[in-house]
C-alpha cells in the first residue's frame, strides 16, 4: 500500500517536474518571440547572429552533405544492383537528401557547434553578470540576446539546408557518375524527374523548424545558466543535448505532418 | 551634510521590512535602511551575507519575497514595468566583477545605456564615451581596445565609466575595490568620491575594506544574519560600540560572530 502512495508520489512529482520545465521553456520562447513585434530591433545582434549560424556552420554542413550524398549513392547501388533498378538511385539520392538528411544533418551539425556556442556565451554573460548589466543599462536582455538569436537561426538554417540540398545531389552524382559508371545526362534528367516542389519546400520548413529549435535550446540553457563554469558547461551541454533530441523527434512530427495522408 | 537633515527631507531610499530567501535559505531577512539624498551609504558585511542582493532586490534584477522599497516616496515593487524601467534608468551600478560586455569594446560599453535610453546616434555616444573615459583617467584611446584587453583596475574604471555616463542620480558600487592592489583601491575610491559628488547622487556602496569604506562613506550600516544590526557615520566605524560591528571591522576571530564553516 504504502509502496503504492509513493510510486504515485513520485510519478507525480515527476510530473509536474516535466509541467515545470515545458511551461518554462514555452514562456521563454514566446517571451523571446514577442520581443521581435515590438520595437527596437537589434539588427546588429541579428546580423552578427545570423553570419555565426549560416557562413560559419557552411563548411561543416556542406562537408556532411556531399558524403552523405556519396554514401547514399553507393548504399542503394549494392541494395537496388540486385533487382536491376539501377535508375532508381538518382531518385532515392534526391529525396532522401532533399526530405530528411539536408535537414536533419545540418541541423545536428549546427546544434553541436552553434548551439553550443550560444549557450556557453549566454552562460558566461549570466555567471559574469552581463546580463544583470544589460538590465541596468535600460536594455531587456530577452529582446537584446534572445529575440535576434531566434530570429536569426529559424531564418539562417533554410539557406544552409538549401545549399546542402545541392551539394548532396552533387555527391551522389560524383559517385554515381565516376564510380558507378552511369551517364551524367540521365542521372541528372532522373534526378530532376524525381525531384517535386513540396519535397523541397517540406525539407526547407523542417530547416526552419530545427533552426528555431538549435538557437532556442542554445539561449534557454545559456541564459538559465548558473553555477560558474561549471554550469556554462552542463548548459553548454544540455543545449546540444536537447536540441539534438528534439530535432530528431520533430523530424517525426513534422514528416507525418507533410507525408503521411 | 544631508545627512544631518534627514529628519526633515523623506530619505531618497527607503527600505522597510525586506525578506528574500531561496529555497529554504533566508538571505534576507527583514532588512530596513534609510539612505538620505546626497549620502553615500556604505554597506558592511561578511562574504554571503547577502549584500550583493540586497543590491539586486533594489534593482529589480532579484524579485524580493517582501517589504517595501522606496525611490523618492514610491514603491518600486509595486510598479508596473514601465514605471520601474524609468526608475531603474536613474541608477548606475558598478558590478563586483565590472560585468564589461566582453564582445564589445570598450567605448561601446561606456556608451551602451546612452544609446539604449536616449536613442543617441554612434557618433553622439563615442564623442561622450572619451569624455566619461577622461573623466575616470582613462584616453580616449582606450575606447577601441576590448575589455579582455585590460588590467583588473582599468575594467573597474570602464565599468565605472559605464556607470556614471547617463548622469544618474542613485549609483550603487559592489565591492569597488575587492581584488585591487590598495594603492588602485584607493585611486578608485577616490574616482567613485568624485564622481558621486560632481552629479550630486545618492550612493550605496558594499565593501568589507575599512579603509575603503572610511573614504567613501558619510554613513555605514552593517548587514548581518539578513538584517541591518547597525546604522553610523562612516567616521564610527571603527569605534562603534556595537560588538558585531566590532568585531568586523577589527577583524577579530573571537566574537558574536560565528563564521559558518558548513554548507
Ligand atoms: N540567484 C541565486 N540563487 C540562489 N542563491 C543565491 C542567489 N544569489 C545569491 N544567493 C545566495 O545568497 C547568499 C548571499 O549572496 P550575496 O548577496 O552574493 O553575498 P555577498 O554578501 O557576499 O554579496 C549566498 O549564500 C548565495 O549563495
Ligand atoms: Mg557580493
Amino acid at each position: 500500500m504504502n509502496t503504492l502512495l509513493d510510486g504515485t508520489a513520485a510519478l507525480g512529482r515527476g510530473a509536474i517536474g516535466v509541467c515545470r520545465v515545458v511551461g518554462g521553456l514555452a514562456l521563454f520562447a514566446l517571451t523571446g518571440l514577442s520581443h521581435l513585434l515590438r520595437p527596437p530591433f537589434y539588427g546588429r545582434m541579428f546580423l552578427r547572429a545570423f553570419v555565426e549560424f549560416a557562413y560559419f556552420s557552411l563548411p561543416v554542413v556542406a562537408l556532411t552533405a556531399i558524403f552523405s550524398g556519396m554514401v547514399i549513392a553507393l548504399q542503394s547501388f549494392t541494395g537496388f544492383a540486385r533487382f536491376n533498378a539501377e535508375s532508381a538511385i538518382a531518385g532515392v539520392v534526391v529525396l532522401s537528401v532533399v526530405r530528411e538528411l539536408g535537414p536533419v544533418l545540418a541541423g545536428l551539425m549546427v546544434a553541436g557547434r552553434v548551439g553550443a556556442a550560444m549557450a556557453a556565451e549566454l552562460g558566461t554573460m549570466r555567471v559574469t553578470d552581463q546580463i544583470d548589466a544589460l538590465t541596468t543599462l535600460s536594455t531587456n536582455p530577452m529582446k537584446y540576446l534572445v529575440a535576434p538569436r531566434l530570429l536569426a537561426g529559424t531564418i539562417a538554417l533554410p539557406f544552409l539546408v538549401l545549399i546542402a540540398d545541392i551539394l548532396g545531389v552533387l555527391g551522389g552524382f560524383f559517385v554515381s557518375t565516376v564510380k558507378l559508371g552511369f551517364a551524367p545526362g540521365s542521372y541528372l534528367v532522373n534526378t530532376v524527374n524525381f525531384m517535386t516542389a513540396t519535397d523541397v519546400l517540406s525539407g526547407l520548413a523542417k530547416a526552419a523548424v530545427f533552426g528555431f529549435i538549435v538557437a532556442l535550446m542554445g539561449c534557454y540553457h545559456g541564459y538559465n545558466s548558473r553555477g560558474g563554469a561549471e554550469g556554462v558547461g552542463a548548459a553548454t551541454t544540455s543545449a546540444v543535448v536537447a536540441a539534438s533530441i528534439l530535432i530528431l523527434a520533430f523530424d517525426y512530427v513534422l514528416t507525418e505532418l507533410f507525408f503521411a495522408r | 551634510m544631508a545627512a544631518g537633515m534627514s529628519g526633515a527631507a523623506p530619505p531618497k531610499i527607503r527600505i522597510r521590512g525586506l525578506r528574500k530567501s531561496f529555497g529554504e535559505k533566508r538571505v534576507l531577512d527583514g532588512v530596513d535602511l534609510d539612505v538620505a539624498t546626497g549620502t553615500s551609504m556604505v554597506v558592511i558585511g561578511g562574504s554571503g551575507s547577502g549584500k550583493s542582493v540586497l543590491i539586486k532586490c533594489i534593482l529589480g534584477l532579484i524579485e524580493a519575497d517582501d517589504g517595501q522599497i522606496e525611490i523618492d516616496g514610491r514603491d518600486v515593487l509595486r510598479m508596473d514595468r514601465r514605471e520601474r524601467d524609468t526608475v531603474n534608468a536613474g541608477i548606475g551600478m558598478l558590478f563586483q566583477n565590472s560585468a564589461l560586455f566582453d564582445s564589445l569594446p570598450v567605448w561601446e560599453n561606456v556608451a551602451f545605456g546612452l544609446m539604449a535610453q536616449r536613442g543617441a546616434t554612434r557618433a553622439q555616444a563615442r564623442q561622450r564615451a572619451a569624455e566619461v573615459l577622461a573623466q575616470v583617467g582613462l584616453a580616449a584611446s582606450v575606447g577601441e581596445l576590448s575589455p579582455s584587453e585590460l588590467s583588473g583596475g582599468m575594467q573597474k574604471r570602464v565599468g565605472l565609466a559605464r556607470a556614471i555616463a547617463a548622469q544618474p542620480g542613485i549609483m550603487f558600487f559592489d565591492e569597488p575595490t575587492t581584488g585591487l592592489d590598495p594603492i588602485m583601491g584607493a585611486v578608485i575610491d577616490g574616482l567613485i568620491v568624485d564622481c558621486v559628488k560632481r552629479l550630486g547622487s545618492t550612493a550605496i556602496a558594499i565593501t568589507h575594506d575599512m579603509a575603503s569604506a572610511r573614504r567613501i562613506g558619510d554613513a555605514a550600516a552593517m548587514l548581518y544574519g539578513g538584517r541591518i544590526v547597525w546604522t553610523g557615520p562612516a567616521g564610527a566605524l571603527m569605534d562603534s560600540g556595537n560588538k558585531l560591528v566590532d568585531q568586523f571591522t577589527h577583524g577579530r576571530r573571537e566574537g558574536p560572530i560565528q563564521m559558518e564553516l558548513r554548507k
